[in-house]
């Protein structure tokens, strides 16, 4: 729906514009020049980290087996990082998330190891835990005006504070639950994994050429078929080359133990890239959270409630650290005082802005956190494999979003001397 | 809407009062904003212009006199209310959100739904037609970021928000202040055609050209008090600023007593 080609003298509005595959492109650059770069600067840094830890260490990184374990362990990140994109595209912060999300584990510790609540159970109390932290931050930074920067740093301690209370000092418990130890460990069949990948690309077909021949119908301007084409095909090869490889052996011993199939945490992933979109592109509360970010006093004026829309972004922000803490618990298969902690929630903000999520609000996608999730994994992946020093380690990835935040902060300034802000 | 109904009046102020504490912004204003014209609203910095409209539209209800809106007296105190009613502001900062396209800054806050997503489809074709509705051929495509739009177009798309409602009243607040000066004829051509599809129109403006190309009545304000409403062709430009200055231009405007209030045009 993004590519709508400029109906010109030949092209008049109200008529399908085909300017092909080469208008298209053209419409491209004009809008990366003009500083909407999108989805461009992570997906660049993404191929160049690919191809230099594969230069240096293809042995061992460029590996089936480590290809998986770069998906389970950006997940958290990414989870983390979709949530955050909600209060992002307000302009505000949330530092809590991190912790938010450890709470919410250790409440799903306690309820299912130590009390023995159902499952079903202990996630509703789960993601409840998730929905009241968000709930009391988006009261407090929408109704008393207090800077969400301050009041999530206060979060960040207080919850720090709930998570040891909740598991009690120096403990750790562990998860048996088998259903949560597989969201994260277990794989499906190849077969599922290639049925996944049927439902998700004729899914994406269907949905694309529904839109497209309605627009058509009703005569308005349409992305050209042969884009539309180009870029079913795109996912499809992407989407088959991911499963093709997930769904070979990567274990050690395969006479022992086979290890293969897509990990199930891309069910999950997946599930939230598509709903959480439509929720921010397709409905009108997104389109208002848009509104807010960029402009909250014409938002005001245009009837929407901005307070009611910063308290909904907050609560989006902490049920999905909710989630990403169910993710953390299924990973480590225990939860400790330290789950959430230390690096997690600077890494997700850092996913967000590397994807292209603005830091000043008004501009970001779902899709960002995928996209700089992946970078940050690559990292945190690939430099161990070449340095032992961890020193080194945190420098790459500060340096990676300091360049990230740079982009943001120049094509913002371009974009705003092309008008295109 | 007929065309019999051009020239009835719409709006009809009697003498409404506004005070802010021991502050008496507006004394005793009359005014009457009639369809398928021009009113254009003058007068000095301070004397009561944005009070006056904040009124009509339902910011801040006026103290006392009467509120008559197509024959019936109205109590607007309620912008909401003022939008049912069928008044639109168009403020002077525009209030668009640069990072949304024209379609949907035309329907922020009021988005047409299908089922539980938007009717983009919908929107963009109403959007369209309004837009073709008020001749407006300068936006490239109405799928474009307002930030890629210059200061004019922004103007056209704020005042064709106003108009897709089915509005009857459209209050325009210094629409050209910012504009140069091809993009305020852009304007100035735009306010005229609503007049002439039968909307009544307030415009504010400090701009004598623009009042005197465009406005069919104009009233000016001095003081917190309705100088006076008179036609455009029986006026001059001189009169005119008179009227905003001093509040009495030869027979016209106030009465030299400053304690007898009220318009003697």
């Amino acid at each position: 729906m993004s590519a709508t080609t400029a109906p010109t003298e030949e092209h008049p509005a109200g008529t399908a514009a085909d300017g092909g595959l080469g208008q298209a492109w053209r419409d491209y650059t004009g809008r990366v020049r003009g500083g909407e770069l999108g989805a461009l600067p992570s997906v660049l840094a993404l191929i160049s980290l690919v191809i230099i830890f594969t230069a240096l260490q293809s042995d061992v990184f460029f590996k089936p087996g480590n290809f998986a374990n770069l998906i389970t362990q950006s997940s958290t990140i990414i989870v983390l990082a979709m949530g955050l994109i909600y209060v992002l595209l307000l302009g505000e912060i949330d530092l809590s998330a991190g912790f938010a999300a450890g709470t919410c584990a250790a409440v799903l510790a306690v309820t299912l190891t130590q009390r023995g609540w159902p499952l079903p159970l202990a996630l509703v109390a789960t993601i409840a835990t998730g929905v009241g932290i968000g709930l009391f931050i988006g009261v407090i930074v929408a109704k008393l005006g207090i800077p969400s920067f301050v009041v999530t740093l206060a979060m960040f301690l207080a919850l720090q504070g709930f998570v040891l209370i909740i598991i009690g000092e120096g403990g750790t418990i562990p998860i048996r639950d088998q259903q949560i130890r597989a969201i994260m460990n277990s794989n499906m069949t190849p077969l599922l994994g290639w049925l996944l990948f049927a439902v998700v690309v004729g899914g994406y077909t269907l949905m694309t050429y529904r839109q497209l021949s309605q627009r058509r119908k009703t005569g308005l301007v349409t992305q050209s078929p042969q884009v539309w084409l180009v870029k079913v095909i795109a996912l499809a090869l992407l989407l088959g080359f991911a499963v093709l490889v997930l769904n070979l052996e990567r274990s050690s011993k395969p006479e022992l133990t086979s290890i293969k199939g897509v990990p199930y945490v891309v069910v999950v992933i997946l599930l939230l890239l598509i709903g959480l979109t439509y929720n921010l592109t397709r409905t009108s509360f997104g389109r208002h959270v848009y509104a807010v970010g960029g402009n909250a006093e014409a938002a005001r004026r245009a009837g929407i409630s901005v307070a009611r829309i910063r308290i909904y972004c907050f609560i989006a922000c902490s049920t999905l650290a909710a989630v990403a803490g169910i993710l953390f618990a299924s990973k480590d298969q225990s939860v400790s005082p330290s789950t959430g902690g230390s690096t997690t929630l600077l890494y997700a903000v850092g996913a967000a802005v590397i994807g292209g999520t603005s830091l000043f609000g008004g501009r970001g996608k779902i899709r960002d956190a995928i996209l700089g999730g992946l970078v940050v994994a690559v990292i945190g992946n690939g430099l161990p494999l070449i340095t032992d020093a961890s020193g080194i380690q945190f420098i790459v990835t500060g340096l990676v979003l300091l360049i990230a935040a740079s982009v943001d902060a120049l094509s913002r300034r371009r974009a705003q001397a092309s008008g295109r802000a | 809407m007929t065309t019999e109904d051009t020239g009835q009046p719409l709006l009809t102020l009697s003498k409404v009062n506004k005070s802010f504490g021991a502050v008496q912004v507006l004394r005793e204003v009359d005014l009457t904003v009639r369809l398928g014209r021009v009113t254009a609203l003058v007068g000095d910095n301070g004397a009561g212009k944005s009070t006056l409209i904040k009124g009509i539209a339902g910011i801040h209800a006026f103290d006392g006199g009467t509120y008559t809106f197509e024959g019936q007296e109205a109590q607007v105190s309620d912008p909401k209310h003022a939008n049912a009613l069928g008044i639109e502001v168009v403020y002077q900062d525009l209030a668009l959100c640069d990072n949304l396209d024209v379609v949907h800054n035309m329907f922020l806050g009021r988005e047409l739904k299908k089922g539980m997503g938007l009717d983009e489809a919908e929107m963009e074709q109403r959007a369209t037609k309004t837009l073709t509705g008020l001749s407006v051929r300068t936006l490239k495509s109405v799928r474009q970021n307002v930030a890629s739009l210059s200061g004019g177009q922004r103007q056209t798309v704020a005042i064709a928000r106003a108009v897709l409602w089915n509005s009857k009243l459209v209050i325009l607040d210094e629409p050209t202040a910012a504009l140069g000066v091809a993009q305020t004829e852009q304007v100035l051509k735009l306010v005229r055609r609503l007049a002439d599809n039968g909307l009544a129109v307030i415009l504010i403006s400090h701009n004598m050209n623009d009042v005197f190309e465009v406005a069919d009545t104009i009233a000016c304000l001095y003081l917190g008090q309705m100088a006076a409403q008179v036609e455009r062709t029986e006026v001059s430009r001189g009169q005119v600023v008179e009227l905003i200055t001093a509040g009495r231009s030869g027979d016209l405007g106030l009465a030299r007593d400053p304690s007898t209030t009220g318009a003697v045009a």
